[in-house]
C-alpha cells in the first residue's frame, strides 16, 4: 500500500475537494450523450450521468443531481478517470474500482485519487454511495454498445 | 405518575440498551416504534396458545379466539370513540388509504371533481388519489402552505370551493411534525359538501383521537406506530359511508352468499372489506398496544414528548450551523439539516455515535418546494426518550462537521 492511501487527511481532502467543488458538474442538451438516471429510494442520492463516446473514446462524461458526500465526490473523480479514455480503459477502471469496494487487491495505479475511498467497502451502508457514480457510466458504456 | 425509568423497563430493547455500554438511542418513532413486552407477549401468545383461524370452525379455539379479535374491534372503538361496526382492520395505514381512496373515488368521483390536500402529504395518502383523479379525470389541488409550512384556517377557507369532493389530510405530518386544526376544517369541509379522509398515522400514537367529536369521515392508521405489531392497521369511516362504498377486494370472509351466476351478497360493514385470513396476531398485539397506551395515559403522553421537543428545541436552536425547519410545531418531530452537511452524511454521522434518525425526504416528495432543501434530517420523539438522550444528539450535533462525516469511511 502506498504513503498516500495511509494517511486519512490526504483521502479526506480529496473526497472534500471533490464534494466542494465537484468536477464536470452540469448536464447537457446535446443529443450525443447517452443518459443515465440512478435514484435510490433508501437514501438520498438522486443523480444524472451524461457520456459522449465517439470513435471508442469517452470524450466526455458529466453529472448533476442531489446527492450526499461519497457519492457526489466518488462520480466526480470518475468522470476525471475516464474522459478521454478508450472504451476498454473505461471499462477497465472501473472493473478496477470495484474490486477495491470489494477489498480485493486492486492497481492503485490506475485508479489514481479515487484511492480515497479504498476502505468504504468496510461500510456497507456506503457502497451504494461510492458506487453510484460507476454504475451509472457503465450504462452509458452498455447504451453505447448496443448502438 | 409518569416515571420514564420504569417504562423503559417494558421495552426489551430499550432494556438491554440500558444495560449495554453500547448506546441504543432510538430517535426515529415517526417510521415505527419500538414495542413493550405486553405487545410481544400477545403476538406469541395466539401462536403458542390459539393458533387456529377466526370466524370459522365449530371448535372452542376458534371461538375464543375469534371472540378475542372482535374484543379488539371494541378497544380500537373506544380507544379513537368510534362504534364498534365502524372499524375495519386492514395491513396498515397505507391499505387504509388505499381502501378508501379506491371505494370512495370508484363511486362518487366525477369529471371536474376536485380532491383536495396539502403538499405535506405523505406518498400513501396522495398517491391512490393520483390514480382516482387520472382514471375519473378529476383533479387534485393543494391547500398552499405558509411559510413554514403550515396549514392555517384561513388557507382552507380560501382554498375550498363547491368542486372539492373530498379533503385528504395528515392530521400530523411526517415531515414538519405541525397538528392541523382538524375539527375546524372538517365543518368548513363539510359547509361545502365534501367528506374528509385524515391519515392519522402520525398523530394516533400521540395525542387523543375523537372521531365523532371532530365528524370526520375516514380515518387511517398504523399499529405499528403505536407499539403495536406490524403488518396491522385501521380504516375507520362512518357507517353510512363504510355501507355504501365498495370494498378493494373480495374474497373468502367478506360475502354472505355467492352463486354460480356471479351474483354476490356482501356482508355488512366492517367484514366486508376484511376478505381472508387477517394478521391475527397482530390484532391482538394491537388490543396490548392500546392498553399499553392507555395505561400510559395521553395526558402523560403529550406533556412529556412536548417537554422533550422544547428542551431539544431550545439546545439547538443556539447552534448557528443547525437549520430547523419546525421550532413551533408541537408534535414530537422535529426537522433540520446541518448546514453543509447532507442529510444522509449526518444521519450516518449520528449513527456512529448509536442515534438512530431518519434522512431523507421522508415520502413527501413534493414539499421540496416550501422547505428550499430535497431532504432533511428528522428527529421523531417518543414518551420513551430521555433527556439524556436529548443531550446525546445535541452533543453529537454541536460538533458535528463534514470532515468528520468523511471521517467515517477512513
Ligand atoms: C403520515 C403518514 N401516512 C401514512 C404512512 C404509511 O404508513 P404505513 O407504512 O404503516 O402504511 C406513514 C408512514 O410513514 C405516515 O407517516
Amino acid at each position: 500500500m502506498s504513503d498516500l492511501m495511509k494517511d486519512p487527511l490526504i483521502l479526506r481532502q480529496i473526497i472534500m475537494d471533490h464534494y466542494e467543488y465537484p468536477r464536470n458538474h452540469h448536464l447537457t442538451e446535446d443529443e450525443h450523450y447517452h443518459k443515465a438516471h440512478m435514484a435510490s429510494e433508501s437514501c438520498i442520492d438522486d443523480i444524472t450521468v451524461m457520456a459522449k463516446i465517439e470513435d471508442n473514446i469517452v470524450k466526455d462524461v458529466c453529472f448533476d443531481g442531489v446527492a450526499c458526500t461519497i457519492s457526489t465526490a466518488s462520480t466526480s473523480i470518475m468522470t476525471e478517470l475516464l474522459i478521454g479514455k478508450t472504451v476498454e480503459e473505461a471499462e477497465a477502471i472501473v472493473k478496477e474500482y470495484y474490486k477495491m469496494i470489494e477489498l480485493l487487491p486492486f492497481d492503485e495505479e490506475v485508479l489514481q485519487e479515487a484511492i480515497a475511498f479504498h476502505q468504504v467497502g468496510k461500510q456497507a451502508n456506503r457502497i451504494k454511495c461510492a458506487t453510484i457514480g460507476f454504475k451509472a457510466i457503465e450504462e452509458c458504456i452498455k447504451e453505447h454498445k448496443h448502438e | 405518575m409518569f416515571e420514564v425509568n420504569k417504562v423503559r423497563q417494558d421495552f426489551p430493547l430499550l432494556k438491554k440498551a440500558g444495560e449495554s455500554s453500547k448506546p441504543l438511542i432510538y430517535l426515529d418513532n415517526a417510521a415505527t416504534t419500538l414495542k413493550p413486552q405486553s405487545v410481544i407477549d400477545a403476538v406469541t401468545r395466539y401462536y403458542t396458545d390459539y393458533s387456529v383461524n377466526i370466524h370459522r370452525g365449530d371448535y372452542d379455539l376458534s371461538y375464543q379466539v375469534s371472540d378475542y379479535y372482535e374484543k379488539t374491534r371494541k378497544t380500537v372503538a373506544s380507544f379513537i370513540q368510534a362504534d364498534v361496526n365502524e372499524v375495519v382492520f386492514t395491513a396498515g395505514a397505507s391499505a387504509s388509504l388505499n381502501l378508501v381512496a379506491y371505494g370512495y373515488g370508484e363511486k362518487y368521483i366525477q369529471e371536474n371533481d376536485v380532491i383536495l390536500s396539502t403538499e405535506s402529504e405523505h406518498a400513501s395518502s396522495i398517491l391512490p388519489w393520483f390514480r382516482v383523479a387520472s382514471q375519473k379525470k378529476a383533479s387534485i389541488e393543494y391547500v398552499p402552505l405558509t411559510e413554514d409550512g403550515q396549514i392555517t384556517i384561513e388557507n382552507f377557507k380560501h382554498a375550498m370551493h363547491a368542486k372539492v369532493k373530498v379533503v385528504v389530510i395528515a392530521h400530523i405530518s411526517n415531515v414538519l411534525g405541525y397538528v392541523v386544526p382538524i375539527k375546524e376544517l372538517t365543518e368548513i369541509a363539510h359547509s361545502f359538501g365534501a367528506i374528509v379522509i385524515v391519515d392519522g398515522a402520525q398523530s394516533v400514537p400521540h395525542i387523543q383521537t375523537r372521531v365523532k367529536d371532530w365528524d370526520i369521515d375516514f380515518l387511517a392508521f398504523s399499529a405499528h406506530k403505536m407499539y403495536g405489531p406490524t403488518g396491522v392497521g385501521v380504516l375507520y369511516g362512518k357507517y353510512q359511508l363504510l355501507d355504501s362504498i365498495e370494498p378493494y377486494y373480495l374474497g373468502g370472509g367478506s360475502n354472505a352468499r355467492f352463486d354460480r351466476c356471479g351474483n354476490i351478497t356482501l356482508k355488512n360493514p366492517p367484514y366486508k372489506f376484511e376478505a381472508g385470513t387477517p394478521a391475527i396476531e397482530a390484532v391482538l398485539g394491537l388490543k396490548a398496544a392500546i392498553e399499553y397506551i392507555e395505561s400510559i395515559g395521553f395526558d402523560a403522553i403529550e406533556k412529556v414528548e412536548h417537554e422533550l421537543r422544547t428542551y431539544l428545541i431550545n439546545h439547538l436552536k443556539e447552534f448557528k450551523h443547525i437549520k430547523l425547519y419546525n421550532p413551533d410545531a408541537t408534535s414530537g418531530i422535529v426537522t433540520l439539516n446541518a448546514i453543509g452537511i447532507p442529510s444522509q452524511d449526518a444521519a450516518i454521522y449520528l449513527n456512529s455515535k448509536g442515534i438512530m434518525v431518519r434522512a431523507g425526504n421522508h415520502c413527501a416528495k413534493i414539499l421540496l418546494d416550501v422547505l428550499k432543501t430535497p431532504d432533511t434530517i428528522r428527529i421523531s420523539l417518543s414518551f420513551y426518550n430521555t433527556k439524556e438522550e436529548c443531550d446525546a444528539i445535541i452533543e453529537a450535533l454541536r460538533e458535528i462537521t463534514l470532515e468528520k462525516c468523511i471521517d467515517l469511511i477512513f
